[in-house]
């Protein structure tokens, strides 16, 4: 089965973007195709670079990285919510005349429009929120 | 953008509007979907019947008031729209006490028409089921 997966709570604060990442890793290790992960509201904050967490805790940042890097994951925050929270890519710091940006590799900066087209090239889209 | 996929959307929204920002956020989802001319429904339940309460004013809390959007729906051709009669009743509010939302019907000479349903919780579950996509907010 083809997936989209909605993440719109942020890293550490809230269970669903622990929840979307073990759900996704289930998904791909059984098989199943992940067509994209869209991060919106709070989730944003999954694609950010500069999370720091205590060592014996889990890093939510690098652990979406990495497996993207294995199966090669759309993983696309939203470019209205990033933009709220500070988050931003080399394009979008250098457009807004921002000194820096934080986007972690293997994400990348869209718009809505890739969350509808999710919902319309999955199979099922789940979503993991308040 | 996808070329002749039509799916039922449901956006279903479950929260007060100001308190957080998924009502906002949801209705930037809802306007930029509509371009995609899917069969969209949107369904307010729980608090988010308060995001269609009418004259609301943000005067003192510095937050700028969104509600007037709502009415744009109509022309972005987002004319399903479903409330929960058990919510509305649940916070002591009527039918009236809702935003007048409207689209013009093509189909019978651009009449004006409402858009809002008063639905029980049966109806909701069947239009539910009926979807291809939730998407809750």
């Amino acid at each position: 089965m083809k997936f989209g997966i909605l993440v719109n709570e942020g890293p550490y604060q809230h269970q669903s973007s622990d929840s979307a990442y073990m759900f996704t890793k289930a998904a791909l290790e059984n098989g199943h195709e992940i067509y994209r992960v869209f991060f919106y509201h709070d989730g944003v904050n999954n694609g950010t670079r500069l999370t720091v967490p205590p060592q014996d805790d889990r890093h939510i940042v690098n652990r979406w990285t990495e497996l993207g890097k294995e199966h090669n994951l759309d993983l696309v925050v939203c470019i209205a919510a990033a933009q709220r929270r500070g988050l931003l890519d080399e394009n979008e710091a250098k457009r807004q005349g921002k000194d820096a940006n934080n986007i972690a590799e293997g994400f990348r900066i869209s718009g809505l429009g890739q969350l509808i087209e999710a919902g319309i090239q999955s199979d099922r889209l789940v979503v993991f929120g308040d | 953008m996808t070329e002749n996929v039509t799916k039922k959307f449901l956006y279903v929204n479950r929260k007060a509007p100001y308190g957080t920002i998924y009502a906002l956020e949801s209705l930037e989802v809802v306007l930029i979907g509509a371009a995609f001319e899917q069969d969209v429904s949107v369904a307010f339940i729980d608090d988010g019947v308060y995001q269609l309460k009418k004259d609301q004013s943000t005067d003192g809390i510095g937050m700028k008031n969104f509600s007037p959007t709502y009415n744009a729906l109509g022309d972005y051709e987002v004319t399903q729209i479903y409330v929960d009669k058990e919510s509305l009743d649940e916070r002591g509010l009527t039918a009236d006490d809702l935003m007048n939302l409207v689209y013009e019907d093509e189909d019978d000479d651009y009449a004006e028409k409402s858009s809002i349903s008063i639905v029980n919780r049966d109806e909701l579950a069947k239009l539910m089921e009926q979807q291809d996509v939730v998407l809750s907010f």
